[in-house]
């Protein structure tokens, strides 16, 4: 190619020479084709096969293993994981991204390392790390123990798993962006008469109102699919302690494979929800993007 | 005194970015603040609105201190160099923010905000969002948005920073007179000579952190206090000499009596090349050159003359004049000048 652009550069009709921008068709339709088999068989023909064996037993023991008890205890642990670590993640997502994108200090390289970690860090390393912690064993088991306050193998030890690995993905989303759109209007209402909690209801949160909700929506996924850090910390008691991916692997593990997919097309339906939601959201960041000046 | 600045000092790590400066602005008056980027001008402009401490110093607003209020219980307008509009407000909700988080009612904020709009001529647009506008219309929201509130001062960092040629002498214009009409005293920032010459009533030279020369247009541009006010505003020819008998420098052909300068000691010279005339037939004082090259600059003709010196004289005439002299390239000229500013080297 390097030779072909030179050789354009240097020729004297230049008009006439255009360079090639596209690859001949036989290397277009490989090329695609790759890519669409890649996608069928590593995307499209798990989720398929998951719903196909959800309901290989019929719609009756579909619904059976859904309204099993246990599967509607895992149901609503999720849920209520869910429901405490995504509003914790926005307050936190919100600060950091404020104060790293609006104030000059010391550490703020540090700091976004650290909102980084969960994503380097094992997810099986974070649960052993509140393990260590709060476990029996623990630096503070002791102290909890004594205080008859169970966190390890408990619903507070499934929340601060799950809120550990969440907790980067509302900051990431909003720190380019709140990059990018600067604290001139900030400024502006600042001059213009509005005290801080006029300015960040009017103007800092309509600003960045699509990219927090994709934030958010990105965080519910992992929230409820997290399954390395919570099984470390869940203790896997049934009714109690199980969330639905740890369900799921309890029925898989006993064989029992059309209940283990009935509730894993749960997941996998949200799953399908959350993608959709997220194309719309992308859209409308994009349009609030272009809508704002240059 | 609208304003009043006193000591204002302000550093940014080893840099000086405000030196110890201090100014008036009386009631109304229409002040620019020039200086190339840099100088600390625009550091002047948010240390006066708030939006930056200083290190020291004082600012009076209407004779009152306001060093220790924050930027939103000093009432003045600011007009953000690439405007900060809201950009999901509509026009109308743009102009009126400033009433609407002081809670004034509804009724009145659309009293105001139609008012406003038909100041700045963009009358029934309030409904369209900012990115609807060009770079002038969204400009003029800005100003709207800054007067809504009815401030005592107008502080405009690089107003015209952002705009096309056209769209900026237009703008000039429509300040002077929006200025007249609403008689709020008004600080704009900016690094052109002919936006400040142009409609200030009092410009302030800056460099480094402080001010240069503070006078009228004509002061500064005819009477430049120091070298760099010389060199920085409007062109100037400069040329370096000994002061080599009492109250005469000798420069190439050229004689400059100066006043002031012990003999043998360095000088520089500055002359612009608009007081440089060029005639084709010899008149008193002028010296014999010849034409090098001509410049064509669209109102003028910037001809480098070489007079026999170490370098060339640049003298700027009107391109008419110019071509009815038939002052082409090669062309002997005889060339004198009219006026000049020596500084010690």
């Amino acid at each position: 190619m390097a030779g072909t652009v030179s050789r354009i550069v240097r020729g004297p009709g230049v008009a006439t020479a255009r360079p090639k921008l596209t690859e001949p068709k036989w290397v277009r339709v490989l090329l695609t084709t790759i890519a669409l088999v890649f996608l069928g068989a590593f995307l499209v023909l798990p989720l398929v096969s998951v719903f196909y064996e959800a309901f290989r037993r019929g719609a009756a023991a579909y619904g059976a293993a859904i309204i099993d008890p246990m599967t509607m205890a895992a149901a609503r642990l999720t849920l209520l994981t869910t429901a405490v670590v995504v509003p914790l993640d926005i307050v936190f997502g919100l600060a950091a991204a404020w104060a790293i994108t609006r104030f000059q200090f010391r550490g703020k390289t540090f700091l976004i390392t650290l909102i980084d970690m969960p994503f380097s860090v094992s997810p099986v390393i974070s649960g052993m790390i509140y393990v260590l912690i709060f476990g029996a064993q623990g630096i503070f088991g002791h102290w909890f123990i004594d205080h008859d306050i169970k966190i390890i193998f408990a619903v507070p030890g499934i929340i601060l798993a799950t809120w550990f690995v969440t907790f980067p993905f509302v900051a990431r989303e909003l720190i380019p962006l709140m990059q990018a759109q600067g604290a001139d209007e900030e400024l502006a209402g600042h001059v213009l008469g509005a005290n801080g909690w006029q300015i960040f209801t009017r103007i800092t949160i309509p600003n960045i109102k699509w990219g927090l909700l994709y934030g958010v929506i990105l965080c519910s996924a992992r929230a409820m699919g997290e399954f390395g850090a919570v099984s470390v910390v869940s203790g896997h008691i049934r009714g109690q302690t199980n969330t639905i991916p740890l369900h799921v692997e309890i029925l898989y593990n006993e064989y029992n494979f059309a209940a283990a997919f009935a509730v894993a097309s749960l997941l996998a339906f949200t799953s399908v929800v959350t993608l959709i939601v997220k194309a719309i959201i992308e859209h409308r960041i994009k349009n609030q993007m272009t809508l704002g000046e240059s | 005194m609208s304003i009043s600045v006193s000591n204002l000092s302000k550093r940014f790590g080893q840099l000086a970015a405000v030196d110890n400066v201090s100014f008036e602005a009386p009631q109304g008056a229409l002040l620019a603040l020039l200086g190339p980027s840099g100088s600390g001008k625009s550091t002047l402009l948010r240390i006066i609105a708030g939006l930056e401490e200083p290190d020291a110093g004082q600012v009076n607003i209407i004779g009152e201190d306001a060093t220790q209020r924050s930027a939103r219980e000093r009432n003045i307008g600011f007009v953000f160099q690439h405007y900060a509009l809201f950009r999901h407000m509509t026009v109308a909700d743009n102009v009126g923010f400033g009433l609407s988080v002081r809670k004034v009612d509804q009724e009145k904020i659309d009293h105001r905000v139609n008012e406003l709009l038909k100041l700045v001529g963009l009358e029934g647009l309030g409904g369209r969002y900012p990115s609807q506008m060009s770079g002038g219309q969204r400009q003029r929201v800005a100003l709207a948005r800054a007067l809504a509130p009815e401030p005592k001062v107008l502080l405009l960092d690089e107003p015209f920073g952002a705009l096309d040629a056209k769209v900026r002498e237009e703008l000039r214009e429509w300040i002077v007179r929006l200025h007249d009409q609403a008689h709020v005293t008004t600080l704009f920032v900016t690094h052109d000579q002919h936006e400040a010459l142009e409609i200030a009533s009092k410009v302030l030279v800056m460099n480094h952190g402080r001010i240069e020369q503070e006078g009228s247009p004509l002061d500064v541009f005819d009477r430049p206090a120091t070298q760099f006010v010389a060199d920085f505003v409007g062109e100037s020819n400069f040329v370096e000499a000994v002061v080599s008998q009492p109250e005469l420098v000798i420069w190439g052909p050229f004689r400059f009596t100066v006043a002031g300068h012990a003999v043998g000691t360095r000088v520089r010279i500055y002359f612009r090349p608009n007081d440089v005339y060029l005639t084709s037939k010899p008149e008193t004082l002028q010296v014999k050159g010849r034409i090098i090259k001509n410049r064509f600059r669209g109102p003028i003709i910037e001809h480098a003359i070489d007079v026999g010196a170490e370098k060339l004289v640049l003298a700027h005439v009107p391109k008419g004049l110019s071509l009815a002299s038939d002052f082409i390239e090669g062309r002997e000229v005889y060339a004198g000048i009219t006026g000049f500013h020596v500084f010690p080297v």
